[in-house]
This record gives structure tokens, sequence and C-alpha cells, in this order.
């Protein structure tokens, strides 16, 4: 990224902290992302080597997204599937860590305005991880 | 069609969505649906998974390029994050209680209007003066960005954050009512209302959507409605695109994002009134 923009001068220890904030933010980002790609790629890659088909069959496409696609879906089905090196449980998982991702970003968020003392940003990252735990919740009971 | 031919289709086209979605705050929902239920004839339930994913691998692929270079606003997310979070938990509580036909109709008004709130303010230049708003102050959410395009650093000044916060709950509602809308209210909030630049407009939606995006995708993962082979090939080219579009964004004219931002905010005005006139 070096055609990132500087940041202007820091005028204060304060600033230093904040800007030391948006680093570890853009580096758990940049983490999630990265894992998250090399497990779609890799599944992808898996799939295609257990399945040459793939590659020239025009039958096989309606079982794969099609309404009775099979797929895992749990997370000890994925676990099951990366176990038995199953293409599809890798680009699973994937997705999971890419999911997980904004929520790390917010706990990292809530470390880091602690470590500065800003207690009003403290509250208000927190309310946001509880509204999105609850949210998950809600969703998973309906 | 065979599914290498299917992958590599949908990849090439997730990389579109991620570029645009970058830019313009978006989560690439409004490329990656019609693409795959139009182009490809993949079922509803399938595409809005996928489009979940996008939302979140369109945040995550620019967010890192975006909060390192200060496009993103970090203050400014956070506070929004949590009326919009505050909104989707309400809304997906009276979800069912409410005549969706006559929300599909305010929605559409909401987002004709903010159309011509920002089409109107295409002369304006950035860094505008605007009244000092006392929350903003004390919440430090005053900033500066360095602008490519300008080679210059913008100050900026924030107002109408309570306004604001009021829209971004109200968004947060139709959202999780509607299942949509996650970035094109939180841009014309911003504009609009806090009169942040459009640029710090876009990344800082960019930087939020993820956030809204992964509180229902759990739930469509754990309801089956992720299905790898198709949300796997969107992850990857959507991720790519807005890595890709994270470093075009700060180059870009503040007019072009403008113009392109309005024009998809009409389209989308209008399929939302045609959805609620003939649900009528």
């Amino acid at each position: 990224m070096s055609d990132a923009p500087q940041p202007p001068p820091a005028q204060d220890a304060a600033n230093d902290k904040f800007r030391q904030m948006e680093l570890w933010i853009s580096t758990v980002l940049r983490i999630g992302v990265g894992v998250s790609l090399f497990l779609v790629l890799g599944g992808t890659i898996l799939s295609f080597i257990h399945h040459p088909d793939y590659v020239t069959s025009r039958t096989e496409l309606s079982q794969l997204v099609g309404p009775e696609a099979d797929f895992p879906h749990s997370l000890p089905a994925v676990a099951k599937g990366m176990w038995n090196l199953q293409g599809r449980a890798f680009v699973a998982a994937g997705l999971l860590a890419l999911i997980a991702t904004p929520v790390m970003r917010v706990l990292v968020s809530i470390i880091s305005f602690v470590y500065q003392r800003d207690r009003a940003y403290v509250a208000i990252t927190t309310i946001v991880l509880a509204l999105l735990l609850f949210s998950f919740l809600v969703g998973k009971t309906q | 069609m065979t599914p290498l031919e299917f992958t590599l289709i949908t990849f090439g086209i997730s990389l579109a969505a991620g570029v645009l979605g970058s830019l313009l705050g978006l989560g690439g929902g409004i490329i990656v649906v019609p693409a795959l239920t139009l182009l490809l004839g993949i079922d509803i339930r399938f595409a809005i998974g996928a489009s979940i994913i996008s939302i979140i691998a369109t945040s995550c692929g620019a967010a890192a390029a975006y909060v390192r270079g200060q496009m993103a606003n970090l203050r400014v997310a956070m506070l929004l994050e949590m009326a919009t979070a505050a909104g989707a938990v309400s809304g997906a509580y009276v979800a069912g209680r409410i005549n969706s036909v006559f929300l599909y109709i305010i929605f559409g008004l909401v987002l004709a209007y903010s159309a011509l709130a920002m089409f109107r303010k295409r002369h304006e230049h950035i860094g505008d003066p605007a009244p000092p708003d006392p929350l903003a102050t004390r919440l430090r959410l005053h900033s500066v960005f360095y602008d490519r395009a300008a080679r210059k650093e913008i100050v900026y000044q924030v107002t109408h954050t309570r306004l604001a916060l009021g829209v971004m709950y109200v968004a947060g509602v139709l959202s999780g009512l509607l299942g949509i809308g996650s970035g094109i209210l939180k841009v014309p909030a911003m504009d609009i209302a806090m009169h942040l630049p459009i640029k710090v407009s876009t990344a800082t939606s960019t930087f939020m959507i993820g956030v809204t995006g992964a509180a229902s995708a759990g739930v469509y993962f754990a309801r089956g409605e992720i299905d790898p082979f198709i949300a796997g090939p969107v992850a990857a080219g959507v991720v790519l695109g807005a890595t890709a579009g994270s470093h075009l964004l700060g180059r870009l004219q503040n007019r072009h994002i403008r113009i392109v931002f309005v024009v998809i905010l009409l389209w989308t005005s209008l399929q939302m009134l045609r959805k609620g006139w003939s649900g009528l």
C-alpha cells in the first residue's frame, strides 16, 4: 500500500494512539481477507481436482447450484468436511472467516478505545458488539 | 454450462461488483442478485445469500486501505453503526407486523428525495464551512483526509449529528425489514445531513456495511442459503475487485462519484416504487 497518503503530523500522544488503532484495524481486515481468500481459492482448486468432470460436464451444475444442492452449513459439518479434504468445506470455512472478520474488527476497536481511555467510544463500540450478537441470536431463533 | 464456466463467469461479474461497490459504499447486491438470478438462473434464496457475502467482501476488501489512508472516518462509522444496528434489531422485531407495500413506497420516495438532494450539491466545494455542531465536536468527529485528485488535504467539519443518527436508525429498521439498503441510505445520510466529503461518505459507508452484513450472514449460513459453489467465487471476485477499487477512489473526481451514485439512487428508487405499486 505504498500509495496510501501519509497521515497528517500527529499533534499529541492521543493522535498517535488513534493512528495505532487505524493500523490495527487495517491489519485485522487484511488478515481476515487473506485467510478467507486462501481457503476459498484452495477449496475451489481442491473441488476441481476431485471432480475433473466439472471442467467438461454440462449436467453437473444443477446439482451444485440448484435448489437441491448439498453442502455443509453448520460448524461441525464444515469441520468434518475439511477433515475429509472436501473442497466445498474449505470454501465454506473461508466464507465463515470472512463473516467473522467484521466482528473481530469491532472487538479490536473496543480494545483500542479502552487503551485510549476514550470512555464515550468504548461505550459506543460495546453497544455495537452487543447489538451484533443480539441480532445473531434473534435471527437464529426465528 | 459447465461448473468451470459458471465459476469463471461468477468470478468475473463479482470482480466488477467489488470495484463499483467499494467506490460507492454499496454492497454490490445491486449487481450480484440480478446477475445470478436473471443471467445464471440461480434460485433467489441462494442469490441473496451470495449478496450478503458480497456486502462483507466489499467492506473487508476495501476498508483496510480506506482506514490506513484515513479516507474512512472511524469515529463517524462507529457512532452511526450503533444507530443502524439498533434499527436493524427493531426492524427484525416488527417484521411481519407491518405492510411491506407501504414500506417499499416510503423507501422509494426517500431514495428519490436523496437523489435530488445529492444532485443539487454537485457544484458545492468540499470543505465548505458547515455550522459547528457541539455534539460532533464533543465526539471528535471532525477530521481531515488527503484527496489525491485535488492533491491537497481536505479539512472537514461534521454537522447535524443527531439528525444523521435518526436517519441511520430508520435506515437500519428499513434494511432489517426489507433486507436491502445497507449502503444506499448511509451515503446520503453522511453526504446530505452530516456534510462529509463524498469520498469520505462512500469510504465510511464501505467500512460500515461489513458489520451490517455480518449481523445477518450467520443466520443465512445456518439456514443453508449460502452455497459455497456460488458464494465462493463471489467472495473471491468481490474481495479482489474491492481491493483494486479502494486504491482508485482517491484519484477520482468528486463530481463523477456523485453523479454515478445519483443514477443508482434513482434506479433503485424506481425499483422500490414499482414493487410497492404492483403490491397495492
